[in-house]
């Protein structure tokens, strides 16, 4: 809101504006309300908590007891990550593994979430230099291949899918990250990785590589072979821009033919064929639904087996359908494009799977219309 | 530059900031503390509420239990409101693939989760400026639904 200290200035501006004296005035005043609109907040702190919730608590836990995400209050995690690498990690992100970045966030807002989150916690909060780690890349390669990549992936892609889901039982307590991620890479200095490779993570998948036998030096030269990920880090465009949104196909039968043919290409191409129904059913009765605007539902289950493995949020695809239009004397097939709205998951495995539905949405709808 | 144009300027660039979406591109998602049953029965209230009628659910974990795939409670809500719905999909046919609008809730343990494509990404793929108070007002909906969902406990 505008303070009492303003209120000298406002009346000041006011009065010009009123005595037509200076459009700069009200360029003044106009900039002065927007400030006002843009930061209400200016008495108050970021709840750290309220925006925690509001934005990580769905994939972290209430808790930070993990889910998709991180299970943030792991004291093991909190005792080798820097505030500013959870800093970074909210605002960057990671582009095509699921954690999406929060720029909207202000920095006093996502400080106050790291606070958050440590609050979680009663240990030292370590904090690491930018220097970087000198070892031996080829090396570190040798060891990587034996020792990481086996739940990190031979290139640090990380663990498949997102994993462990939110509807059916958890394989693994956590995610193995994406070492090849430009967002893990930019977030995380030399000396945090080389302290999680020394002390592990107790309570994951993740070791001690010194307790397990590895020297310093060795640690050193699997560090220095992480960082030469960065080359080629893996990024994933997030922009919807450029695509279409729609399949589109036009029918040269009329609507009923359409549908038919629909319904036996649809079939032909493994799914099973689900209900059909106007677009308007269940809003009104049934004599009064649009007939020219026809959904044919269908499903693969084995398909969707898949895709909710990878990610568990698909169900925004489900169930698959075509809808059959008839608008301005043209019979067309319309579906929505997949791997459109697969941008918003932000999961690069995800965008692969929304390909292949793309070309089996299109194959359907040209065998129906042949 | 004339006092006059550097005012149109900055209530040009007022106009743009205010207009700004509040939120980064992605999903909208939220937690709710309630077992899915109960986060069921919140959603519905949160829907209906705001005047849309809700059309059909469909049983995911149904159809994978079929097949003998592991799945705990899912679903997805489908709802609109037949007068919006009949206008737009006859001025612009090009919505119909998005229609009816739908959130998925599944259970996560003895919590559930709500996740739905925010219509304000409608915004980018159709960018007909005659669409943009609609989407808008379904982004309003679609945040005060997710808001209830997330705040509202017990049963």
């Amino acid at each position: 809101m505008l303070t009492v200290r303003n209120n000298g200035l406002l009346i000041h501006i006011y009065r010009n504006i009123f005595d037509g004296k200076s459009v700069r005035s009200l360029a003044a005043f106009l900039l002065l309300v927007l400030t006002a609109l843009q930061q209400p907040a200016w008495a108050d702190a970021p709840d750290g908590a309220k925006l925690f919730a509001q934005n990580c608590a769905v994939c972290h836990g209430e808790t930070g007891s993990g889910g998709i995400g991180v299970p943030l209050s792991l004291p093991s995690f909190q005792a080798t990550v820097s505030n500013r690498y959870l800093a970074a990690t909210i605002r960057d992100g990671r582009p095509g593994r699921v954690m999406p970045a929060f720029a909207q966030l202000s920095d006093a807002e996502i400080a106050a979430i790291v606070g958050y989150i440590r609050s979680w916690y009663r240990g030292p909060v370590p904090h690491y230099g930018d220097a970087p780690v000198a070892g031996n890349p080829a090396h570190g390669k040798q060891l990587f291949a034996a020792h990481c990549a086996m739940c990190h992936g031979v290139d640090g892609q990380g663990g498949r899918g997102t994993g462990v889901t939110f509807s059916r039982p958890r394989g693994l307590p956590i995610m193995p990250p994406a070492l090849n991620n430009a967002g893990f890479l930019a977030s995380a200095p030399d000396a945090m990785i080389r302290a999680v490779l020394i002390h592990g993570r107790a309570g994951t998948p993740m070791v001690s590589f010194v307790k397990a036998g590895l020297s310093r030096r060795d640690v050193d030269d699997l560090v220095a072979y992480v960082r030469s990920f960065q080359s080629g880090a893996q990024t994933v465009a997030g922009s919807v821009a450029g695509l279409k949104p729609d399949l589109i196909v036009q029918s040269p039968y009329d609507l009923k033919t359409t549908i038919k043919n629909l319904t036996q290409a649809i079939n032909s191409d493994n799914f099973f064929v689900g209900r059909s129904q106007p677009v308007e059913y269940g809003l009104t009765t049934p004599d009064k639904a649009n007939p020219h605007q026809i959904i044919v539902y269908f499903c693969d289950v084995p398909f969707l087996n898949k895709a909710l493995a990878i990610d568990p949020r698909v169900g925004l695809f489900l169930p698959c359908r075509i809808t059959v239009v008839e608008h301005a004397g043209k019979v067309m097939l319309m579906a929505v494009n997949p791997e459109v709205v697969s941008r918003l998951f932000n999961n690069g495995e995800l965008n692969e799977l929304c390909k292949e539905m793309h070309d089996r949405y299109l194959a359907i709808m040209q065998e129906a219309t042949l | 530059m004339s006092p006059r144009l550097w005012l149109a300027r900055c209530a040009v660039l007022l106009g743009l900031l205010l207009a700004a979406p509040a939120h980064a591109e992605g999903l909208l998602m939220a937690r709710s503390q309630q077992m899915f049953p109960e986060a069921m029965t919140t959603l519905q209230d949160a829907i209906t509420a705001r005047g849309y009628t809700i059309t059909r659910l469909q049983q995911v974990n149904e159809n994978l239990a079929k097949m003998h795939f592991k799945s705990d409670m899912y679903r997805v809500v489908f709802f609109g409101k037949y007068s919006q719905i009949d206008r737009l999909t006859r001025k612009h046919p090009e919505l119909i693939p998005y229609l009816p609008l739908s959130i998925t809730i599944f259970a996560e343990g003895n919590q559930s989760i709500v996740v739905a494509m925010p219509p304000r990404a409608l915004e980018e793929m159709f960018p007909d400026p005659a669409l943009k108070p609609v989407f808008e007002g379904w982004q309003r909906d679609y945040q005060a639904i997710f808001d209830q969902v997330r705040e509202t406990t017990g049963f």
